[in-house]
């Protein structure tokens, strides 16, 4: 298939692993920032292919996973209402809350309704005037501009019968964060492709220039990987400290100028709670004043949220780069993806449920290459409706 | 079970009252009075008549040639949308138990078919059903000799569920098992992977492709015959519905106790349904085919075994995707393109598109 094939080449792969084998002198600690690069590093086993050459740490950025439980309780209470319809995506749906799930809730009777694309959502509230309509913003700023213009389209329509419960979370903060941490161990960063080619390069080159440190934005194939992991170790062994651009089919340098109108149109940026990390100034997006009856947090009054997260999970500090899923007793044990215990497990796109789904350690004894995870039990599997 | 609903002592096949007064299912076509019998006998007997089920007992009685055992299986059927591309819920009941029968090595014998109809539901999609089960099971071979109707109100079904049960006979001296795969094995499968699954999810979604994708629903008893005849070596197969490749290799892998290791680029996936995984965001090792086995065969019979099974229509694109191993227990992994390693995990809950 044209545009994957070339990009998922075996040779070119291997190819590409030599040269950054060649080109490190040491074992360089780089972090990729977006949680689809960490699902493709893993599934293609990069990391271990490179493990001699560079250590590959896993970021921040898996949406799903860093939505603060308060905000999926709170979206559990709205879907509890009777005259609500929730639309959310897909990953999203199975995240547990403090007490339940929006799947379960979906069985117990709730409207809770999966969906590709936010405008999918207001067509679903064009069609049931009677019901109240939230659609589950989640996301970078990948998925901001789609959001913002389901709001912006539901205002022109008059459809004052949907609402956004927002969550959106930015990525050049966290990056902020993880590198003025005292413990920080990242020397380089693999950048977000897809953030980037909405909101173009100019702030990653002020982080590289602002903190002296590499970051070469890059995609989600494997060729596009190594590349970028290549451009970040030439880097640093050099003593550079550049944004790199190795994702140029897809990012331009400034970005999509129509996507990013929309989301200044629609949202603000504000201070943002990350699960597993905590607040981050000026991390995420609100909606506008003026676009008050389309948020859920003011359209429906939930009351006090009472959230309770699990006093085991390390998610904060696999987050930061400070742990592998491996490092955790409770990983692949009392914590899998049906049983997730936080953050980094509850999306197919954290690094724990990637490691999990894609047979990380813990090992069983006497087996040192092969990778291994405890099997899911039969009645894990899927309950999906294809025959 | 009784033979196609309950009908009264005075109920006649040639009963001249149609069901044709309605279009549509109403409650009344469930009561078991006469407007069941008139259902039965205007859609259901027309289609699959044969001596067994115009009989019209409270069960049916099937005449076995001598044999010491015969294999029995179940299968419920729900899929939305009712038609898709390659087929429809009819189509699909007959091959899924069939196959089901085909891949134990029995040889399908004969169906029971039970509906449960929802009040409101065109009466003549339900023909179309019925006459898509008439051809799928003359092309697998089989009789449906019971069967059930029942009727839900309005809102508690979702148009038609059908449920279909099969016995077959199964040769002596056959010993088709997922408990005995042994290292050294071949793993095989007869043609590519996902189809089904991402036909269904591309009508759901709405998406188009230049070419259509098309379920692969189709009954694997011919194949099958074939693979047998030429092998004594085949140790079990598996037909990939629900769970895909991943929960037919996981569960060979978990009752033999052994590993199994497969190439990522062996694996046929068709062009368009790559793409629609790409665009969906699921895995095409995960998603179902109606049509398609996986063998795991004695390394020394693999290559006659890939060859019967290349001359069957079904197993034109037939191939070796990896082996039996003892190195990782009842771990199922995948040599990626690129030279790395993943363990191929059965899926955990709800297949559900990822966000970015």
């Amino acid at each position: 298939m044209k545009f994957l094939d070339e990009y998922r080449d075996a040779e070119s792969a291997r190819r590409l692993i030599e040269t950054i084998r060649q080109a490190s002198s040491r074992r360089w600690v780089l972090m990729e920032v977006c949680g689809g690069q960490t699902h493709s590093i893993v599934k293609y086993g990069l990391d271990e292919l490179l493990s001699d050459a560079v250590e590959l740490v896993h970021g921040p950025g898996c949406p799903v996973c860093v939505t603060p439980l308060e905000i999926i309780d709170r979206a559990l209470a709205i879907a509890s209402r009777p005259d609500a319809i929730l639309c959310t995506f897909g990953d999203m749906a199975r995240v547990p809350g403090s007490r339940t799930d929006l799947l379960a809730l979906r069985a117990q009777g709730a409207d809770v309704r999966v969906v590709y694309s936010p405008l999918d959502a207001v067509e679903v509230a064009a069609r049931h005037p009677d019901r109240r309509v939230v659609f589950f913003a989640i996301g970078f700023e990948t998925t901001a501009p789609a959001n913002a213009m389901s709001v912006d389209l539901a205002r022109r329509r008059r459809l004052r019968n949907f609402s956004v419960l927002v969550s959106h979370v930015r990525v050049p903060p966290a990056i902020d964060a993880i590198v003025e941490a005292p413990d920080n161990r990242v020397q380089a960063f693999l950048g977000p492709g897809h953030v980037c080619t909405v909101l173009g390069t100019g702030e990653y080159s002020e982080l590289a220039k602002r903190h002296g440190i590499p970051i070469a934005v890059t995609g989600f194939e494997p060729i596009d990987l190594l590349a970028g992991i290549l451009a970040a170790v030439r880097q640093l062994e050099e003593g550079r400290a550049e944004m790199q651009n190795c994702y140029g089919r897809v990012v331009l340098d400034a970005g999509n100028q129509s996507a990013q109108n929309l989301v200044t149109s629609v949202f603000e940026v504000c201070d943002r709670k990350w699960r597993g990390i905590g607040s981050i100034p000026n991390s995420g997006y609100r909606l506008r004043d003026h676009l008050r009856e389309h948020d859920a947090e003011v359209v429906f009054d939930v009351g006090a949220i009472d959230t309770a997260e699990s006093a085991e999970c390390i998610s904060g500090l696999i987050l930061r780069g400070l742990k592998k899923p491996h490092d955790c007793p409770a990983f692949g044990t009392r914590c899998t993806p049906t049983t997730p215990l936080g953050a980094t497990m509850v999306s197919s796109e954290g690094a724990c449920a990637a490691y999990y789904a894609y047979g990380r350690p813990p090992r069983a004894p006497g087996l040192r290459s092969l990778p291994l995870a405890g099997m899911p039990k039969a009645a894990e599997s899927a309950p999906g409706r294809p025959s | 079970m009784k033979s196609l609903s309950d009908p009264p002592a005075a109920f006649s096949v040639s009963c001249p009252v149609s069901a044709s007064r309605y279009d549509r299912i109403v409650l009344g076509h469930g009561s078991g009075g006469r407007l069941s019998a008139d259902l039965v006998a205007d859609v259901f007997l027309p289609a699959f008549t044969n001596p067994t089920l115009v009989a019209l007992e409270d069960q049916a009685t099937v005449h076995f040639a001598p044999t010491d055992r015969i294999a029995v299986t179940t299968d419920s059927f729900v899929v939305q949308p009712i038609f898709f591309p390659g087929g429809d819920i009819g189509r699909l009941a007959v091959h899924g138990t069939v196959n089901d029968l085909a891949v134990g090595g029995a040889k399908p014998l004969s169906l029971t078919a039970a509906f449960i109809l929802e009040e409101g539901f065109e009466i003549e999609k339900l023909r179309r059903i019925v006459a898509s089960m008439k051809a799928a099971c003359e092309e697998a071979g089989v009789q449906i000799v019971a069967g059930d109707t029942k009727v839900v109100e309005r809102g508690k079904g979702d148009s038609v569920f059908i449920t279909t049960t099969g016995i077959g006979l199964l040769p002596h001296g056959s010993a088709l098992s997922i408990a005995s795969a042994r290292a050294g094995d071949r793993v095989l499968v007869s043609g590519s992977m996902g189809d089904h699954g991402l036909a269904i999810l591309s009508v759901r979604e709405g998406l188009s492709f230049e070419t259509a994708l098309e379920s692969d629903c189709a009954p694997l008893t011919g194949l099958v015959h074939l693979m047998m005849r030429g092998s004594s070596g085949i140790r079990c197969m598996r037909d990939p519905t629900r769970g895909g490749l991943s929960s037919a290799l996981n569960e060979i892998a978990q009752a033999s106790g052994v590993g199994i290791e497969i190439s990522e680029e062996a694996v046929p996936v068709r062009t368009e349904v790559r793409g629609a995984c790409e665009l969906l965001g699921l895995d095409p090792f995960y998603a179902a085919c109606e049509g398609r086995l996986v063998a795991v065969v004695a390394e020394t019979d693999a290559g006659r075994v890939l060859d019967a099974m290349r001359a069957h229509p079904l197993g034109r694109a037939a191939r070796d995707i990896g082996s039996v191993v003892t190195s990782h227990p009842r771990v199922v992994t995948v040599r990626t393109g690129v030279g790395g390693v993943r363990t191929l995990a059965m899926l955990a809950g709800e297949a559900l598109p990822r966000i970015c």
